[in-house]
Formats: C-alpha cells, structure tokens, sequence
C-alpha cells in the first residue's frame, strides 16, 4: 500500500505542473496589450511602460512562467483587475457555496441512484426496471440549466403558496442574516496566514457554520436553498450512478460465488447486500469521483441559473468583464480540486481492492 | 513455390469474416430497441434540418409580429386556437419572433455542432493516440501526458476558458461560433486518443499484426489496414455519445451567452436570453429544452444500440 500510494504521489506532479501551465499558457494568449486591458481608458505609453516593468512583461516567457509558479507556491494567486482584491480572497468566499452545492448533488445522486440500480437489477425486466432506464436514460439527456429552470417554474411558480414551495434562488432567505465568521465566534480573530484561510473557508460554509454554532434556524433555510440547486444538478449524475449499479450488480449476481452463497442456502437479502454489494460497488467509487469533476463544471451552470455566490458564476462574470486573474485562478483551483478528488478515490480504491495495488 | 504461396497469404485479406462481423453488428444493432428509436429520432431531425425552410412557418431572424405582440403562448387554429388570432405553433418570442421557427432552424445549428466537433475530436484524437500507441517513447509520454492535463480540468469549465481566449480573436465576418466549436472538440481529444492508443498497444502485439509485420508490410499499412479498422468499434460508440455530449455542452455555452450569438437561433442561447420567462412564458422555455432533450437522448440511445452491437460481450 506504501508503494502504491508514493507511485500515485509522484505521477501527479507532472499533471500538477502541467495544469499551471495550461492555466497560464490560456491566459497569456489572450490577444491585445494587458497593459490596455488592466488600465483602460488611462492607459499612456509612459503609464504601459511603468506598468510591464512592475510586472515583469518584458522578461522571457520561460522566467515569467518561473516566476508565476514561485508566486503560487506562496499560495499568491494574484489579484482581481475589477475588483482590486486577492482572488484568493474571493474564492474563500465563494467556493464553500460551490463545494456545498456540489456534495448536495452528490448526495442526492448517490442516496436515490444506488437504491434505484439495485431495485431495477433485482427486479430485472420488470416495469419497475424499465421506468428506471428510461428515466436514466432521460437524466443524461437533460441539460443541467433547463432542468433548473423547469424546477424553478414548478416549485417557486406552480407551487407558490403551498406548503410545497421551495425557494428558487439565494443562498439565504432575506429575513436571515448570514451565521458570523467562525473567526469571532472561537475569539481566533489573532490568526494569520494559513489557518486564518481555513477558518475562513469554513465560515464561509453556511451549513457547517451553522451546524458547529447551533444555529438551527440559519442551517435549516440554507439546506432548503440547496435542494433545488442539488437536484439540477445531481441529476446527471444519479442517473450515471444508477444504471452503472444496476449493470455491475447484474454482472456480479451471474457470478459463480453467488451461485455458491445461494447454494449454501443463505437468504437473497444476504447474497444481495452481503456478498454482490461489496463487488457491484467498487467500478462506483472510480465513477463517483468522476463524476465530481463533471459536477464542478455543471456548477457553473447551477449557480447561473439559481443566482448562488459560487465560482460558477462569478467566473463567467469574470470572463465577460476581462477579468483575467480571477479566470486564472479559479480555473487553477477548480483543476487542483478536481485531480485532489481523483486521487482520493484511486486510493480508496486501492483500499477496497487489493488486486489494484498489486499491478 | 514457398514464395508464392507468402504472396497469395499476403494478399489475401481476411474478407469474409470481417464483413459478416459488420453484418452481424449492423443487424443487432437494427434489432436493438434504443437503436431503433434513436435512429428514427435523428431521422427526422435530419429532416426538420435540411428542410427547415420548408418545414418553417416564419423566417426565424426576420420575422416580427406585425402587432408588435410578445411572449403570447402557441396558437393552433386545428387545436381549438380562435381563427381571428394568427397561428404561432410555439408562441412568439420576446422579441415578436416566431418560436417554432427558431426551434426548427436551431436544429441545423446543433446537429451541425454535434457532427463537426466530435469529427475534429476523433480526427485529431485519432492522431495523437496512434502516433503515440505506435512510437512509443517520450512522444507517447509527452501525449499522453498532456491528455492527463486535459482530463484534469474539467470539461465544461476547460471549454468555458477556452471560449473566454478565443472569444478576442473574433473579428467581424467570423461566425461567434467558432471558440465554442473549437472549444468542446478540443475538450473532448483526450477521450479518442486514449481509446486509439489503448487499441494500438493490444492490437500490435497481436499474432496477425506479427504475421503482417513477417510479410515486410510497412508500419502504415498495418496502422491503417490493421490497427485502425479495430478500433473502430470503440471511436464508434464514444464517437456517438460524444455528438450528445457537444450538443449539450453548446447549448451550455450558449445559455452562457458564450456560444452562438442572438439573433441566430440556438436552443441554449434560446434559452438563456428567455430564462426569466420561467416566470410570465414558460413555453419559451419548454420548447427549446425540449428540442436539446430528445436530440441529446437520440444520440445517447444509437450510442447505447451501438455498444451492444458491437460489443457481443455486453448481450444480455
């Protein structure tokens, strides 16, 4: 297990230091001067001058790359043109919702998908299986933001003024103010630098601030925010989730073990749960963690349609108003997040199943 | 007479058997439900394509409401619609457009889509995954190296970057469509080059490919006659999902105002410049979506037809 996890360990640095290159070759090729792009209006020649010298523009691609690698290794992800604040700032701020959003979805795909695929491949051919495939079928075709929309017409419009109604946008209600920073909360407000960060992140993490400082209310109407923004986007996702439990069980439950556990006279409950389960679920893991990447994306779209303080939203904001930094970024962390997430599944992966370690 | 016999073996293609497999995977594939659906679906929908000007009611860009009318819901005489109202199939748009119009003509924009991304997504993925399955060495590493960093990203995000550089480069004469076209083919190269050269590395090392390679034919002849033609069962099926994977990730960036450009019909930006309608005209709304969801889930149903057909393996 040692050696898997040093392998998997150093094949990811050459994907780490490609992403930041890719990150940085996007947006160093944008065209036009950044000096016109940064300034504007107020741009002059002495002005441009003064400007490229401050940011090193005129150095070689190579050192710039080199020294735009140093400055993250600082964990310094530059600052936001439009709004002349450190991005790493704004994502403290605005991934909590993005990633609360995301494991909403996830949540919501795995706790209906694999029951869904496991009652359809127990229940093979019958009615109850083909509506699941349908369904699932349905669920991979629908794009995230219409889904929303359609969710917003029926539970915010159709549903207005029943006990049914949910709402359809924010993260809070109006009459709810927002849980204060977990920073005054613990009298920690003497941190610095790093943890400082992490407190922050975590105040900013509605649901788990409120659930750490008991305020019930606050986590009640934020969870409530959350459903229709996680359904939208889980989606896709559950229906991944339950065609792929239905098919993997029906290939296990053909095996020759299962015939044995039935031999043996165990109950079909126990060969279900007990003895298929526990290798129906292993391709799972692999597709969850992929799937998160895909959810990350579909974020963009869920908060979009649901107007969330997330990434999502702010990034395609940022990209209309030039914003180059905060592209940067955000896409640099959004990748990191990603590839982090991959590798905690090929782990737990290996984990589960020793055969994996051994090759 | 030795040498004869090598010259008769050498062009003797293995014929027969390689067809009636095609014959074979074409007449599962025919038989399999979802392929048959899918292929009526994208039937027609290459009919409402090719003749939209016929099958449409109103020129999509041009047309207005002469009474300067907005938003009003579809209106069809034969489904009980007073005569005195004009007939709208779909409704009027919020610029006094005729929808169903729109919707009919986005149909040319997404398949279009569909079609060209996932061509420029196999042709150049092709490439890369024979060329690095074939050479091997550090090109094979530095390829496939730089399609882990592809994947790394996800794809909506990775287009939605793209389109963001391209997006400047745009002059004008230059359809605004480009960046997003090239954006979701490029996002999706990793997914055939890793396909094509997984297919290389087992089917090079296979006995016929040795036999070939014994008989003096050249690396070509084998990439093109041997290897290609056995991964072609893996392009096809991924091939096919990925026509559905780019019509929805144009409509995304479309939604996003990041692909095709009003007033140019498209089904996602149709509805991402209608999306507070949801509230007073929800039917501009439900049409376009409609329209995404069943060209999407026809190609999903080919694409899942297909992988049973060709993958024997997979019949239950």
């Amino acid at each position: 297990m040692g050696r898997f996890l040093l392998r998997r360990l150093v094949l990811i640095i050459p994907v780490l230091i490609g992403i930041i290159f890719v990150t940085f070759v996007l947006v160093h090729s944008i065209p036009g001067d950044p000096c016109q792009a940064m300034l504007g209006e107020r741009a002059t020649p002495e002005k441009c001058a003064a400007f490229r010298d401050r940011y090193g523009l005129n150095d070689n691609i190579l050192v710039q790359f080199a020294r735009y690698v140093g400055t993250l290794a600082s964990g310094d992800l530059g600052s936001s043109i439009k709004f002349s604040r450190p991005v790493g700032d704004i994502l403290l701020e605005r991934l909590p919702m993005t990633l609360e959003l995301t494991v909403g979805a996830m949540i919501f795909a795995v706790v209906i998908g694999i029951p869904l695929g496991i009652t359809s491949a127990y229940k093979h051919k019958s009615p109850i299986d083909a509506a699941t495939m349908v369904g699932a079928n349905l669920g991979v075709s629908m794009p995230i933001f219409w889904l929303g929309l359609l969710l917003i017409g029926f539970f915010g419009v159709t549903l207005h003024d029943t006990p049914f109604q949910l709402p359809t946008g924010s993260r809070l209600s109006t009459s709810i103010s927002s849980p204060p920073s977990l920073a005054v909360a613990w009298h920690l407000q003497s941190l610095t630098g790093f943890p400082k960060g992490v407190l922050t992140f975590f105040s900013n993490t509605v649901t788990f601030n409120a659930l750490v400082t008991g305020r019930w209310n606050v986590l009640g109407d934020a969870l409530k925010h959350l459903i229709l923004p996680s359904i939208a986007l889980g989606t896709i996702p559950l229906a991944i989730i339950a065609r792929l439990t239905r098919s993997n069980l029906l290939d296990v439950m053909g095996l020759d073990y299962i015939r044995t556990a039935r031999a043996k006279g165990l109950g079909e409950r126990t060969v279900v749960f007990r003895h298929a389960m526990r290798n129906a679920m292993l391709p799972l893991v692999t597709i969850i963690g992929l799937q998160f990447g895909g959810l990350l994306g579909g974020a963009v779209l869920t908060e979009s349609v649901f107007g969330l303080p997330g990434v999502g939203k702010f990034l395609v904001d940022s990209i209309f108003a030039r914003d180059y930094p905060v592209v940067q970024g955000f896409t640099l962390v959004i990748a990191l997040i990603f590839v982090t997430v991959n590798l905690i599944v090929d782990i737990s992966y290996a984990y589960l199943d020793p055969r994996v370690r051994l090759t | 007479m030795q040498s004869i016999d090598i010259e008769i073996l050498a062009h003797e293609e293995p014929q027969p058997a390689a067809a009636s497999l095609w014959r074979d995977a074409l007449r599962n594939f025919l038989h399999n439900r979802s392929g048959q659906l899918g292929l009526a679906i994208v039937g027609v929908l290459l009919i409402v394509a090719i003749f939209a000007p016929i099958i449409a009611t109103h020129d999509p860009i041009e047309f207005r409401d002469p009474n300067n009318l907005i938003r009003t819901p579809p209106c069809v005489h034969l489904l009980g619609c007073p005569k005195d109202q004009p007939e709208y199939i779909f409704g009027l748009d919020g610029n006094g457009r005729d929808l169903f119009s729109r919707v009919v003509y986005a149909a040319r924009v997404s398949l279009f889509i569909g079609l060209s991304t996932v061509t420029f997504a196999i042709v150049i993925g092709t490439l890369l995954g024979a060329v690095a399955g074939t050479t091997g060495g550090w090109l094979e590493n530095v390829i496939m190296r730089f399609m882990d960093v592809l994947l790394a990203f996800p794809s909506l995000l990775l287009a939605i970057a793209l389109v963001a550089v391209l997006r400047p480069f745009i002059v004008t004469g230059l359809s605004p469509l480009l960046p997003a076209l090239f954006a979701i083919g490029f996002v999706s190269i990793p997914v055939y080059a890793r396909i094509v050269r997984a297919s290389v590395l087992t089917i090079k090392e296979q006995d016929f490919v040795a036999a070939d390679r014994a008989l003096g034919a050249s690396r070509t002849r084998i990439l093109f006659h041997r290897i290609l033609p056995n991964s072609l069962t893996p392009l096809i099926v991924q091939g096919t999902l990925g026509i559905a994977t780019g019509i929805l990730d144009a409509a995304a960036l479309g939604f996003l105002g990041l692909g095709q450009q009003p007033p140019h019909p498209e089904w996602g930006t149709m509805l991402g410049t209608e999306r507070n309608s949801v509230f007073n005209a929800p039917h501009l709304l439900i049409f376009p979506g409609l329209a995404i969801v069943i060209t999407v889930l026809a190609f999903n149903l080919i694409g899942d037809g297909l992988r049973d057909a060709l993958d024997p393996r997979l019949n239950r």
